[in-house]
């Protein structure tokens, strides 16, 4: 199959290109989503993203905080945004980091006029974000301008066995295209650490991928009460036949093809700064954790290889799911946007798969709903290292 | 090319992936090696699920499982060739 060279996307103020064009209702806090929520019915067109969390956290998990926050509405698949925080510091902290790309964004505080007032002032902004960005038109760019990342979830042995290497064979095919590409998963490597050491890019990089994941690995063997089966491996992952976690880190790594090194260590939603390639990010196993991270970081397209049947999406990145299990492919067709099971009956091989899954990720960028946004699946979760104050 | 019943990731692997509905008990089944493309036959002793792993030969306590090629557990109870491995007899070594 011929590579394509372009797709159609949305080109945003600072040379980032989108695949969505959404216009956002940003919380800041968790007291803020109920406002948030409100605009967001107000005005059609527009989508809230609330989430549970924003007070009282203080140091590194605090810094976290802001760079999902921040980076998700940075993200080139939003046109604009409206950010709504109950206390103005906070709120404009958010605004001015978003407004550094160019992009539309104004914020609401609700603390000295309440929930209503903010609504009426907020919605009468986010009426002319929507219209504004409506008349935003696709545009042909080169597929370089893609960033994919990657995270697979309720994982059985066929994820690790086909539709994780299909996954794989789109990166060795797209990489050289200079394609940003991003895997993650920290815990999920466990097991494999040491075959996933030797794909990095240097000495440098290997070191630091080592150091990120004996950090992870230390503070599960600190925390744990016993052997994480049903949490690592999953109860759906046992059932699908996966026994311990080596065995599901080697399917795991399977995602990250067959040639291509890694380039750098990413940290929870760290944007990355080194060109195309292939990037790890240290993030949980846990799928709408990584994702959001993911997002945050600036990747625009997700694929998501599922052994059981994962049934994720996310508000602003579009997930497309594949599966190499006849069953949850019958079962649960409609969560699954590629069906690559014939890999199994041998009726197709990886190269053919890769093929498949460039298709329709080209089409998903170029503007084709996923199963997961027919749905309005949007889970937004934020990750927190440790209790707030 | 024959029907794939089992398959295999590596050569070095002491066991495979049943990738039919179930085995059946005291069947014949295909076993394809992806690595060298290899076609192996084994006798299944159990009814073994989809997606779940046959034993390729006897494990007795203590012994480690290979798939692709590396290491993904210890066997914590004895397995006879051509049963079913999963977490009743086999352990992680990490957590």
């Amino acid at each position: 199959m011929t590579i394509p060279k372009t797709f159609m996307g949305y080109k945003r103020e600072n040379g980032r290109v989108g695949v969505r064009n959404h216009v956002i209702i940003l919380p800041v806090d968790d007291i803020s989503n109920a406002c948030a929520e409100a605009i967001g019915n107000n005005i059609k067109g527009t989508m809230a993203i609330p989430h549970s969390y924003g007070r009282l956290q203080f140091g590194k998990d605090l810094e976290l905080f802001f760079k999902t926050i921040i980076g998700t509405g940075k993200n080139p698949n939003v046109a604009a945004v409206i950010v709504i925080g109950i206390e103005p510091k906070w709120t404009k902290k958010v605004v001015d980091e978003v407004a550094k790309t160019g992009k539309p964004v104004e914020g609401f505080s609700i603390e000295g006029s309440g929930d209503i007032t903010t609504t009426m002032k907020a919605s009468k902004k986010a009426r002319e974000f929507v219209q504004w960005a409506s008349e935003k038109q696709r545009e042909e760019c080169p597929l370089s301008d893609l960033w994919i990342s990657v995270k697979c979830g309720e994982s059985d042995t066929t994820s690790g066995l086909a539709s994780n290497p299909a996954v794989g064979d789109l990166m060795d095919k797209l990489e050289p295209n200079g394609v940003h590409l991003c895997f993650g998963e920290t815990s999920e490597i466990t097991g494999a650490e040491l075959v996933c050491a030797k794909r990095a890019k240097n000495e440098k990089v290997k070191k630091k991928f080592l150091d990120t994941w004996n950090s992870y690995n230390n503070f599960i063997l600190e925390n744990k009460t016993n052997d994480l089966s049903e949490s690592q491996p999953t109860a759906g992952n046992i059932k699908g036949g996966l026994t311990t976690i080596e065995e599901k880190a080697f399917g795991n790594l399977q995602k990250i093809g067959k040639k291509i090194k890694y380039i750098d260590v990413l940290e929870p939603a760290e944007e990355p700064k080194n060109g195309g390639g292939l990037y790890f990010m240290d993030t949980s196993s846990a799928a709408a954790e990584c994702v959001t991270l993911q997002a945050a970081a600036g990747f625009t397209v997700h694929l998501f290889p599922t052994g059981q049947g994962n049934i994720i999406g996310n508000p602003i990145e579009p997930v497309i799911k594949l599966t190499a299990n006849p069953k949850t492919a019958s079962t649960m067709s409609e969560h699954i946007d590629l069906d690559v099971s014939k890999i199994l009956k041998r009726e197709m091989n990886l190269s053919q798969a890769g093929d498949a899954l460039i298709d329709t990720t080209v089409k998903t960028a170029n503007g084709r709903i996923t199963c997961a946004e027919a749905l309005g699946h949007k889970e937004f979760v934020i990750t927190k290292l440790y209790r707030s104050a | 090319m024959s029907n794939t019943d089992i398959i295999i990731h590596d050569d070095k692997d002491n066991v495979g992936v049943v990738v039919i509905d179930s085995t059946k008990r005291n069947h014949e089944y295909s076993c394809w090696i992806m690595e060298s493309n290899k076609t192996v036959k084994i006798q299944s002793i159990n009814n073994i699920p989809l997606g779940h792993k046959i034993a390729l030969k006897d494990f007795k306590e203590g012994d480690t499982i290979l798939k692709y090629g590396h290491d993904i557990g210890k066997v914590v109870a004895s397995i006879k060739k051509g049963d079913h491995v999963h977490v009743h007899n086999v352990k992680t070594k990490k957590w």
